[in-house]
């Protein structure tokens, strides 16, 4: 109890001679001369470095968010598939199937495609005016899902191999899985291209920052001889970069923000164009969700801290070096 | 205060350019550090600020050997030391008043609390109607007293001066050596570096450390 209330008078003695002692204080002019430092470079990469970040994280969120819709909206159905089988009516197969369906709990619509669909359906890719009563085209049933109950599908799926020729069920988990993988191999992949940029913004800062104490040496002797001690020269370093960082950072990740905001506006505008409609069937409106801006706010904080901390860790290394 | 005991120093793999250096400094002491141009008087002053490290020998500061000293105390026993250097060593964009007040915004003080104090030391030194302005629009001779402000600020137990005068007419020179008499009577330790034999003759009682082809010959 006497350590923690110990510890505890520490820290706050620690925090009063850090408020004390930190630079600009009581308005007191940056002791690195601010024309030296090549501050308007670096607010440049930073914005870039986070308008890249911003932009791949509120993408990913994007696909993330597209590949839900599209994984909730393939889960609700499950397809029957009649195959015509030599010596049966096919018709007669498909209706017992559908009847199989409509009887099992947790479904709730059953539609069947006729002949004309089910050929309809292979115009796509076999073109129109083709003769294809000799082809063996499957027919399909497709079953609404209730979202309240749960269907069976491993006895619905016994009922219809049992009483259906040619029959096979397919309740689209292959293709859910495999969205599932795609979207987490895209969220993955962003979340590596973060790190880079993150990484890249520090290594941009660091050289920075060696650049500036290599410009003001003799400015960093003098105040060692006049008994700044190095934790000073870092905070008057850190807290000038930190705002090199905010205000680099504000700048890209505000005019991610607004990308996106003018690409839903576009994205609604074009909706009635069939462009628009490709583009909303891969993206979605284009819409982030208030998620999307939280990470790219988090982004901007990220980006100012990497670079206010970036530049504390390369002072202190280059004055261990330099003592 | 100060012990040093057989340093020596050599750059990379030169030769060595001081040899077997010993002597110490009293508290409230005077003296001259004297040699001709190149005999390693700014060296040894560096070795003293432990802005150098020696490549032989034992040196003591305020009772600590700093043979290795961590970083934080070594900033300690640099706050208990004040230097002018040759070239004035100002930071161009502060103004007169904040080069002076800058070993104390280091040590974490608040302005308010040495305000008063920084800009009546500035009146003694003569700099009291320079307060706001750039080291640039300064003469020399303001720039020397400015540095020698800086110096004192912090009240150091010792004052280390590089060719204090070199850069200032005699009359200004005599002014600046009553300023550093005045400072140890008050009880501060001074070594000045310089080659003005004018200046060491004004003050005959001090103390004379003469280097010469790298080592220490003292005259009490």
């Amino acid at each position: 109890m006497n350590d923690a209330k110990a510890f505890a008078a520490h820290l706050k003695k620690r925090a009063h001679h850090w408020w004390r002692a930190r630079p600009h204080a009581a308005n007191h002019p940056p002791l690195i001369p601010a024309e030296s430092i090549a501050g308007r470079a670096l607010v440049i990469v930073i914005a870039i470095m986070t308008f890249l970040a911003a932009l791949t994280a509120g993408a990913a969120q994007l696909v993330g968010a597209a590949s839900s819709d599209w994984q909730s909206a393939v889960a609700r159905e499950v397809t029957i598939q009649v195959r015509p089988v030599a010596g049966r009516i096919i018709d007669q197969e498909v209706a017992r199937a559908a009847d199989i369906a409509r009887a099992t709990p947790g479904i709730s619509g059953v539609k069947v495609y006729t002949r004309e669909e089910s050929e309809r359906l292979l115009e796509p890719w076999l073109g129109t005016g083709l003769n294809l009563d000799q082809l063996p085209v499957p027919r399909l049933i497709v079953l609404r899902l209730d979202e309240q109950a749960k269907a069976d599908f491993t006895a619905l799926r016994r009922a219809l191999v049992e009483n259906v020729r040619g029959v096979t069920l397919d309740d689209h988990r292959v293709w859910i899985a495999r969205l599932a993988a795609m979207a987490q191999s895209i969220v993955i992949l962003a979340i590596g291209i973060v790190a880079l940029v993150i990484t890249a913004t520090a290594l941009a800062v660091a050289f920075a920052t060696r650049g500036v104490m290599a410009g003001n040496r003799d400015i960093i002797e003098v105040l060692h001889f006049v008994g700044a001690s190095d934790a000073y020269i870092a905070d008057e370093f850190q807290s000038h970069f930190l705002r090199l960082g905010l205000k680099g950072g504000v700048v890209g990740g505000v005019a991610a923000m607004l990308f996106f905001l003018l690409a839903s506006g576009l994205a609604s505008a074009w909706v009635a164009t069939p462009g628009g409609h490709q583009i909303e069937a891969l993206f979605g409106t284009f819409a982030l969700s208030p998620g999307g801006f939280i990470a790219m706010a988090m982004i901007i904080v990220l980006v100012a801290l990497v670079t206010s901390v970036g530049s504390r860790i390369t002072v202190r290394r280059t004055l261990r070096q330099l003592a | 205060m100060v012990r040093f005991e057989n340093v020596g120093l050599r750059y990379g793999m030169g030769p060595e350019v001081l040899h077997d250096i010993s002597f110490s400094i009293e508290p409230q002491s005077f003296q001259f550090l004297t040699g001709p141009s190149g005999a390693g008087k700014t060296t040894l002053l560096r070795l003293i600020l432990l802005s150098l490290k020696p490549t032989r020998g034992l040196i003591h500061l305020f009772g600590t050997d700093v043979t290795r000293i961590e970083a934080d105390k070594l900033t300690d026993l640099r706050r208990r030391m004040g230097v002018v250097f040759q070239d004035f060593r100002l930071l161009d964009h502060l103004t007169t008043y904040e080069n002076v007040a800058l070993p104390l915004r280091v040590q974490g003080k608040e302005e308010a609390t040495y305000r008063a104090e920084v800009k009546e030391l500035l009146h003694w030194v003569g700099l009291g109607d320079r307060i706001n302005v750039k080291p640039s629009t300064l003469s020399g001779g303001e720039k020397q007293r400015a540095a020698i402000a800086r110096a004192l600020i912090a009240q150091p137990d010792l004052l280390l001066a590089d060719e204090p005068t070199g850069n200032v007419d005699p009359s200004l020179a005599r002014r600046l050596l009553r300023l550093f008499l005045e400072l140890n009577r008050s009880g501060t330790a001074i070594v000045i570096a310089t080659h003005d034999i004018a200046l060491m003759d004004q003050f005959e009682q001090a103390r004379r450390l003469v280097l010469s082809e790298g080592r220490l010959h003292i005259y009490e």
